[in-house]
């Protein structure tokens, strides 16, 4: 019973394991930008999740309402929201950047590049 | 100069090797003012340490406080008879060195000489501030500023030799004092609350039984310019220095301040009634017995003279420093004279080494043969000093010798009276041929380098200098009331 | 009066300055008032500091809201000592920047630069000043972000995967600071620091709470470079701008252990942390692994700057050390070590980026030779180095001194031989930096050099000064930090 009341915290877990797993796994640069995503929405999610009452209703003083969700915790994750994305479009920026001057956006063929790239400083 | 306080010329003679340096940077262009900021500030300095000679006899022990870094903690400076003896030394033979310096430097077209005087002057500056340490921070302060500050004169040539040469120098000095030394100044800190030089010591009743020989050993290897073995490798390799360097510093200042350091903790920090309980602290005292007969042994086989000298020295400064381990007060007084009287004996020699170098371009003892007519006042030199190593009369360092032989008589010291003796032997072992090949053997011509063959005395400035400096070894085992005096003193409250 | 208002106006200030910054269209007008901003940065921090030191609290409520509803800024010992870090710093980078970004950063991204810098600045000093854990968050994302823009701001094109590297692991570690910070409001229902900490006690047992503590640890742990945790450090601080190493280099690892502390001690509460939870044993191991790991690697880089980034690593291992010896010296000496590493690493990285902009590379070997073209920025470079070994009369041995007594005070003294083990690695990787550039020849046929510009000289000069002022006269910083700890610890001042 315990278990299923609380499924809202086996989907942020699972959320979080999976863009974890793919930040981690993953070479290519969006794909980690994605994990990245996939992780904090997770983080969204248990704080959104964490805000409802049971049987309350949006925190709107209206009649005949007695019970209402705890807005806090949604506000401070739309300030979370807004820092996501900041830090979602200054990854992109970069991996463009990066793509830009390196032609590639795998990482095993940046560190390529670059272990080649100090040889050649090193020889010369 | 008479009118001075005490601290008053404490002050001067720290700072007046430091102006002098300032000194030596402005005039860096005409050598010949660099020469007399040179001479000119190290006569008076030496003025001022004579000035403040007689306070001292006198039973005062003036002080001052620079600054205070932690609680506790300052730099602070405190004159008593041993630091004085050690002040005395190097203030009085730094004009001659440095006539001498001007000599050598001259005639054997050094490069880079202004940098050379520069650092000397800061060098000597620290020697003071060690010999009037009032504490282990300001002694350890200090020490680490001299051995910064003689780098530079040990790699002076520049070539990848010296540079090799002066990593040894750096690595050992470094790493054995901060890596031992420091924190065994931490942990007296950290036991008596303070490192205060007390005549008596200071930690009687904080620290007994094993951990007060492991304290001790960390002094013993931690003054690695004290050049115990195995901490006595630097000091062959300063030896690619100019020889003025290696016969001021490298025999005088910075190895004494070594074993200075060495008594001055074993004298005012542990005091000898604390030590003598210590268990097993014979076993530092065979230590230092082993590097006296072994630095001698080495010396025997260098060819090179200058080499032979360093392992000489090596040899002598562990007697200085067994004459504090004897724990005997006789012994004491043995090792505070020994300081002063090796000093002159070995600077003597030195010079002489300086002064063949420079008129003949020779190096190794091989090549002396018949040089003693040829060089009769270098040579003369060279024998007085080679007496005093010896520790024959009338040379003075029989005196010293005398001292620590007494001491470890009283404290049945049996294996120390052995070692002084053969050690004797084989001083006389490795210094009486080269008096016998210099003046009996005949010149042999195939020897005479190039350029050189009809060479006569070295420069003047040396041969005075050198002069001075063997006629001192004499006159201090005629007249030794002085050093004696001083001597006497040495860890005893006022 | 605008004294009650100080601790809102030291964060609001810098955040406001930030987008003007970017809207005036004249490079050095701009430079000019992000310069005046970070000076009357400082100057609050200054009168936070005087407020605050005999022990009294200031609280801020943000738009009149009381807590633990509104936002509350608290300022008292420990954060507005840490406020003194970050804008003694930012007031040297900022005037140097002017210079130093001219030849490092092209002339259209300079007022990004300025305007990225101040919000940097700014975040920083939220972190530090807010009594609000979700404001913390906030503003820790606000200084990351601008960091990582800063960081992809260098020449080199590595600048950007090291940026993006930066990227990945700090989101990372602020979003488990996010969890934490969560799961702490689920269990209490409040987000204010002081409220946290007075509802905690009550929860000890909590499974959420041991939790909430671990998240938290480690991402802390991330944002501080806590090894192993301490990969995307050392590209980071190798291929930013040098003005950005120094500031970030110098202050950003240092308040995020100011965060640490802040959950350690005030919000989770001594007993809960050290006793229930025993973190000083996952504190003390990494600790010992980051100093002795990051000291080797320091010795094997070619790059100086990859040399000090590492170093950086082993010095935050000093830090967190002291605090996992969990008394009050451990504690201070931590505290000491934050102001006394910004002082020092500041003061390198700032030589580092003059010599950046003669020479154009800051690799070990292209430096050969410029001790003498470029003497006062090498001299700076040697000072700051002596810091960083820990040399008597510079802050780097205050530092050391209370850490060593911290560990006796605690009896370990393994961990007494480990600090002067890493104190002689310190020596071998700076060494090889100055012997490169005083006793090695420049290489035929490589560019003259000349001193740098007074413009980044000065502001080096005056960090580096500090670093001896601090070191000599250290009863400002040593009585700010050891009243912090005491408060900390949960004793009285009195």
């Amino acid at each position: 019973m315990m278990t299923l009341e609380l499924y809202n915290y086996w989907v942020v877990i699972f959320l979080m394991m999976a863009g974890f797993y793919m930040l981690i796994a993953s070479n290519h640069l969006i794909r980690k930008i994605i994990g990245l995503n996939i992780f904090q929405t997770s983080v969204f999610m248990l704080y959104i999740s964490l805000g409802k009452v049971a049987g309350g209703t949006a925190p709107i003083a209206a009649e005949g309402i007695d019970t209402y969700s705890n807005p806090l915790p949604h506000v401070l994750i739309l300030t979370a929201i807004v820092v996501g994305i900041s830090t979602t479009s200054l990854a992109l920026a970069l991996v463009i950047r990066i793509k830009e001057s390196y032609d590639t956006v795998n990482e095993d063929e940046i560190l390529e590049i670059d272990r080649i790239a100090d040889e050649e400083g090193s020889s010369a | 100069m008479m009118g001075l306080m005490p601290v008053d010329l404490i002050i001067l003679a720290l700072c007046i090797p430091l102006f002098t340096a300032v000194g030596i940077y402005l005039a860096g262009n005409s050598p010949n003012v660099r020469e007399g900021i040179t001479l000119g500030g190290s006569l008076l300095l030496f003025l001022t340490i004579v000035a403040l000679t007689p306070h001292i006899l006198d039973g005062e022990r003036p002080s001052f406080e620079l600054i205070e870094i932690l609680p506790g903690l300052k730099l602070s400076f405190t004159v008593e008879p041993l630091g004085m003896i050690f002040a005395l030394v190097a203030a009085t033979l730094w004009p001659i060195n440095s006539l001498y310096s001007i000599g050598y430097m001259r005639s054997n077209n050094e490069r880079k000489q202004t940098r050379f005087y520069i650092f000397f002057a800061i060098a000597l500056s620290s020697v003071m501030a060690i010999a009037f340490a009032g504490n282990l921070l300001t002694l350890f302060v200090f020490y680490e500023v001299l051995t910064l500050s003689t780098y530079p004169l040990v790699t002076h040539a520049g070539t990848e030799k010296a540079r090799n040469a002066g990593r040894v120098y750096l690595g050992i000095l470094i790493s054995t004092s901060i890596g031992l030394l420091l924190p065994a100044i931490i942990w007296v800190w950290y036991l008596a609350g303070t490192t205060d030089f007390t005549a008596g010591g200071i930690l009687t009743g904080h620290i007994s039984g094993p951990l007060l020989t492991v304290l001790a050993a960390l002094f013993i290897f931690g003054i690695g310019k004290a050049a115990v073995m195995p901490t006595h490798r630097w000091l062959p390799a300063a030896m690619v220095a100019p020889t003025p360097v290696s016969a001021l510093l490298h025999a005088v200042a910075v190895v004494k301040a070594g074993v200075f350091s060495v008594v001055k903790v074993v004298a005012y920090i542990f005091g000898l009634d604390l030590l003598i309980t210590a268990p097993g602290i014979e076993w530092l005292l065979y230590i230092a017995c082993f590097t006296v007969v072994a630095a001698s042994i080495i010396a025997l086989q260098q060819d090179n003279l200058k080499k032979r000298l360093a392992y000489s020295t090596i040899s002598q400064l562990s007697y200085v420093v067994m004459g504090a381990l004897i724990l005997a007060p006789l012994s004491l007084i043995g090792a505070s004279l020994h300081i002063a009287v090796h000093a002159f004996g070995k600077i003597t020699l030195f010079f002489a080494a300086g002064s063949i170098y420079t008129a003949s371009k020779k190096t190794n003892i091989s090549q002396l043969n018949g040089i003693g007519r040829r060089m009769p006042w270098t040579m003369a030199a060279f024998s007085i000093g080679a007496l005093s190593m010896i520790a024959l009369p009338p040379a003075a360092g029989f005196l010293s010798k005398w001292y620590l032989l007494l001491g470890a008589s009283q404290q049945q010291q049996y294996i120390a009276m052995a070692v002084i003796v053969m050690s004797t032997l084989l001083n006389a072992a490795y210094f009486v041929p080269i008096i016998y090949a210099a003046f009996l053997k005949p010149e042999d011509p195939d020897q005479l380098i190039e350029h050189k063959r009809d060479h006569k005395e070295a420069p003047l400035p040396m041969v005075i200098a050198l002069t001075i400096t063997a006629a001192a070894t004499l006159l201090i085992f005629i007249f030794p009331g002085l050093a004696l005096e001083l001597a006497q003193a040495v860890g005893v409250p006022v | 009066m605008i004294n009650e208002h100080l601790p809102a106006l030291q964060v609001v200030v810098p955040l406001l300055a930030a987008p003007i910054c970017f809207m005036i269209f004249n490079n050095r007008l701009s430079w000019l008032f992000a310069t005046l901003v970070s000076w009357l940065s400082f100057a609050m921090a200054i009168l936070l500091v005087m407020e605050v030191r005999d022990g009294t609290v200031l609280h801020y409520e943000f738009g009149g809201w009381a807590p633990p509803w509104g936002i509350e800024y608290k300022v008292d010992i420990l954060n507005s000592y840490v406020l003194l870090i970050v804008t003694a710093i930012a007031a040297a980078v900022f005037p140097y920047s002017w210079k130093s970004i001219q030849k490092e950063i092209p002339k259209s991204h300079h007022r990004i630069y300025l305007t990225a810098m101040l919000l940097c600045l700014a975040g920083l000093l939220g972190m530090t000043i807010t009594g609000d854990a979700f404001n913390l968050f906030v503003l820790l994302e606000i200084s990351s972000l601008s960091s990582y823009t800063l960081i992809s701001l260098g020449r080199d094109r590595r600048a950007l995967t090291a940026s993006f590297q930066y990227l990945i692991m700090g989101t990372i570690g602020a979003t488990f600071i996010l969890i934490g910070i969560g799961l702490l409001y689920a269990l209490t229902g409040t987000l204010n620091m002081a409220d946290l900490a007075s509802r905690i006690p009550a929860l000890e047992g909590s499974r959420t709470l041991q939790a909430a503590f671990a998240f938290l640890i480690l991402g802390f742990g991330l944002k501080l470079a806590m090894f192993p945790l301490h990969l995307w450090l050392p590209n980071a601080y190798a291929y930013a701008p040098s003005a950005v190493s120094a500031f970030i280099g110098a202050t950003a690892t240092k308040v995020a252990i100011y965060a640490l502390l802040r959950f350690l001690y005030t919000i989770f509460g001594s007993s809960f942390s050290f006793d229930y939870m025993q973190v000083q044993w996952l504190l003390m191991p990494l600790a010992i692994a980051s100093i002795l790991f990051a000291s080797m690697v320091a010795i094997f880089q070619d790059g100086i700057k990859r040399l000090l980034a590492y170093s950086s690593v082993a010095q935050i291992g000093y830090i967190l050390l002291g605090i996992s010896l969990v008394n009050v010296t451990g504690l201070t000496a931590s505290l000491l070590h934050m102001f006394n590493h910004a002082l020092m690493k500041g003061g390198l990285f700032l030589a580092l980026g003059a010599i950046a902009y003669r020479v154009g590379s800051t690799q070990v070997k292209s430096i050969a030779g410029i001790g003498q073209a470029m003497p006062y920025t090498m001299a700076a470079f040697v000072v700051g180095a002596l810091s960083l070994i820990g040399v008597p009369l510079t802050v780097g041995f205050i530092s050391k001194w209370y850490l060593i007594l911290a560990t006796l005070e605690k009896g370990y003294w393994p961990l007494t031989v480990l600090i002067i083990i890493s104190s002689l690695m310190a020596v071998v990787y700076t060494w090889r930096i100055i012997e490169t550039a005083y006793f090695q020849e420049r290489p035929a046929g490589a560019a003259p050099v000349t001193e740098a510009p007074m413009s980044l000289l000065i502001p080096t000069w005056i960090v580096i000064f500090a670093n001896l002022y601090f070191g000599i006269n250290s009863s400002l910083s040593t009585d700010l930090a050891s009243r912090a700890a005491i408060i900390l610890s949960g004793g009285s001042l009195l």
